[in-house]
């Protein structure tokens, strides 16, 4: 019996992450969920700039490369021309959160039936460790040298609370996958993302906690740690929108 | 019989986008064009088609390299400030080597500039739509009918070349009122090569296709870039469209295009009357240039006249062209002040005069 196999939505390819870097263990949870609903031959995923730029390399189904924070935008031509495909973005916290807002915000509040996979690592991670939008108070990165200061920085932003504010949106959870516990839970909030999708239920988000131990200067274990010590607490783990839930009170 | 409707260029525009098979439009307002995305967003609805009001600028032709990824007809529209803004997504589409329709209904600038007639941007168009070595294929139509009758063309090179298409218009084609014939407007049918590329789901029937214009290997980026460029002179031996008025027997040839060399012609036409030998050449391609039509005119004119709603952009590409053999003036108004006939005749007859 076998009990573990690569997905086969994933690609047979080493990829390009740096080792203790949890964009892998993402990575499979979107291919299983691609697997396990069927949908790889129906699926057109769109790659972010930054590190998971690569992401096209990774994924079986058609993908498409858009620029730095437009891949909402990209995935809403891809859907409004092929309604009954399934379009999934894969982004980071500076691509989304950063230079991609407007079009994260508006996608949402469109309602665009897309599912976004969001990598919130607090830090710009490709070009070398620089402050992000979600970079917490008084990190430390290469360009807030001493500390990201809100009274100069400004403050971090929380992008579950600030989209559950909009309509459009039918589903937003925060996750982490720093235990087996959490990456199941994780899972399972992925493939609830597509499957809104397919369901036509409106725009599905699962913003993901992770680690980037090398820009962080930290081991792999080390980086969880701070990550359940640090990101929790000002990122908490939640289902912050769904849809279902509500109609389930009524 | 004639099936003439009187329109303004924006909406003529835009319906002759929609009966040659663009059903996907995605836009922004801006004046002077705004007439466009609204008559978009009437017809569409009752065509089964989608005008979608995008955020902005950026996210609306970044909504068009979207739907052009997957192989579907789709435009977008704008005036110059918007395709500053658009120019990011532009150079996206050409290095992932998308087709598209996109508009400039030009307007003054720089900055927010003004809202009346310009042909500023022709740099822009011609020479830098966006960042890296790229062209796009540029019509510049004179008239509101040409402006439809370009529309075919303008999707059919774009698909066949896979290469966004451009139609340069100007605030005065765009808002002026003229009769159009769109019977005679639908262009020869062309083949167009099936889009294998087009990421659209493979159905698990095919291999995935993947869109991107990232080469982290510069022998892979640039092996790109001359494959394109290899394109890029197929348009410029097929596609390369100007008009040509008494250049035969001219001593000076004007060469103008747009909504000003209209203006041009009823000043030759004024010139001739006088006895004076003028000629006209009217680039309909912008890019690529009718540099043959202008070196041709080189062997027989004495000179050159440049009239242009700018600062003198296009006249950098006659100088080009007839390899400075003959001497080459400009005349122009900016800023969205165009010239009358009498304006350039006046400058036709000092050039004549210094002969």
């Amino acid at each position: 019996m076998v009990v573990f196999k690569k997905p086969q939505s994933l690609s047979p390819v080493p990829t390009h992450y740096c080792p203790g870097c949890t964009h892998g263990i993402v990575h499979r949870l979107v291919a299983e969920a691609i697997d396990a609903l069927g949908i790889e031959g129906q699926t057109i995923g769109v790659a972010p700039v930054g590190c998971s730029v690569f992401a096209y390399n990774y994924f079986e189904c058609d993908m498409i490369q858009a620029a730095h924070g437009r891949a909402p935008a990209v995935a809403t031509g891809v859907k409004r021309t092929n309604p009954d495909k399934i379009v999934f973005t894969y982004q980071g916290d500076g691509d989304l959160a950063a230079i991609g807002t407007a079009e994260t915000v508006h996608a949402t509040t469109r309602g665009e039936n897309i599912t976004i996979i969001f990598i919130n690592n607090a830090i710009y991670g490709m070009t070398g460790g620089q402050m992000a939008p979600t970079t917490l108070p008084g990190q430390v990165t290469t360009t807030s040298p001493y500390g990201r200061n809100p009274m100069i920085q400004g403050n971090p932003i929380r992008v579950c609370e600030m989209l559950s504010t909009l309509d459009g949106l039918a589903f937003a959870q925060r996750v982490a996958v720093d235990t087996p516990a959490h990456v199941n839970q994780a899972k399972k909030a992925i493939q609830k993302a597509f499957q809104n999708q397919i369901d036509k239920k409106g725009l599905s988000i699962v913003e993901v906690l992770s680690t980037c131990p090398t820009n962080w200067g930290m081991s792999p274990t080390e980086a969880l740690k701070w990550l359940r010590e640090n990101m929790m607490p000002y990122y908490p783990l939640g289902v912050y929108k769904d849809i279902d839930a509500k109609e389930e009170n009524k | 019989m004639s099936n003439k409707v009187l329109m303004k260029g924006n909406e003529a525009l835009a319906e002759a986008a929609i009966r040659n098979g663009c059903l996907h439009f995605f836009g922004y307002p801006i004046t002077p064009q705004t007439e466009l995305a609204e008559y978009m967003a009437k017809r569409m609805p009752k065509v089964g088609g989608l005008c979608l009001q995008a955020e902005s600028e950026v996210a609306a032709i970044n909504m068009v390299l979207g739907a052009a990824a997957t192989g579907t007809r789709a435009m977008t529209s704008s005036s110059s400030p918007g395709v500053s803004l658009k120019s990011e997504g532009i150079s996206y589409m050409v290095g992932c080597d998308l087709p598209c329709l996109i508009c400039n209904v030009q307007r003054g600038g720089p900055g927010l500039g003004g809202i009346q007639p310009s042909q500023q941007d022709y740099y822009q168009a011609t020479k830098a739509n966006g960042h890296g070595d790229l062209h796009l294929y540029v019509l510049a139509p004179a008239s509101v009918q040409e402006m439809v009758n370009l529309v075919g063309r303008a999707f059919d090179v774009a698909d066949t070349y896979r290469t966004p298409a451009m139609i340069l218009a100007d605030g005065a084609l765009g808002q002026m009122m003229e009769p159009v014939d769109f019977d005679a407007a639908l262009s020869e049918k062309r083949e167009i090569p099936e889009k294998t590329w087009a990421t659209n789901g493979t159905g698990m029937k095919r291999k995935r296709n993947v869109i991107n214009s990232l080469y982290m290997n510069p022998d892979d980026l640039e092996q790109s870039i001359i494959d394109r460029f290899e394109r890029y002179k197929k348009i410029e031996e097929n596609e390369t469209l100007w008009e040509e008025l008494y250049t035969e027997d001219a001593d000076i040839v004007i060469v103008s295009y747009g909504i000003t060399s209209r203006i041009c012609k009823s000043a030759i036409e004024m010139a001739r009357a006088e006895g004076i030998k003028v000629g006209l050449i009217r680039p309909i391609t912008v890019w690529p240039y009718p540099k043959a039509a202008i070196a041709k005119a080189a062997e027989t004119a004495k000179q050159f006249l440049v009239v242009e709603l700018n600062m003198g952009q296009m006249v950098d590409d006659v100088k080009v062209a007839c390899e400075c053999r003959r001497p080459v003036s400009f005349f122009g108004r900016t800023g969205g002040v165009l010239p009358t006939a009498d304006d350039i005749l006046a400058e036709i007859k000092k050039l004549n005069g210094g002969l």
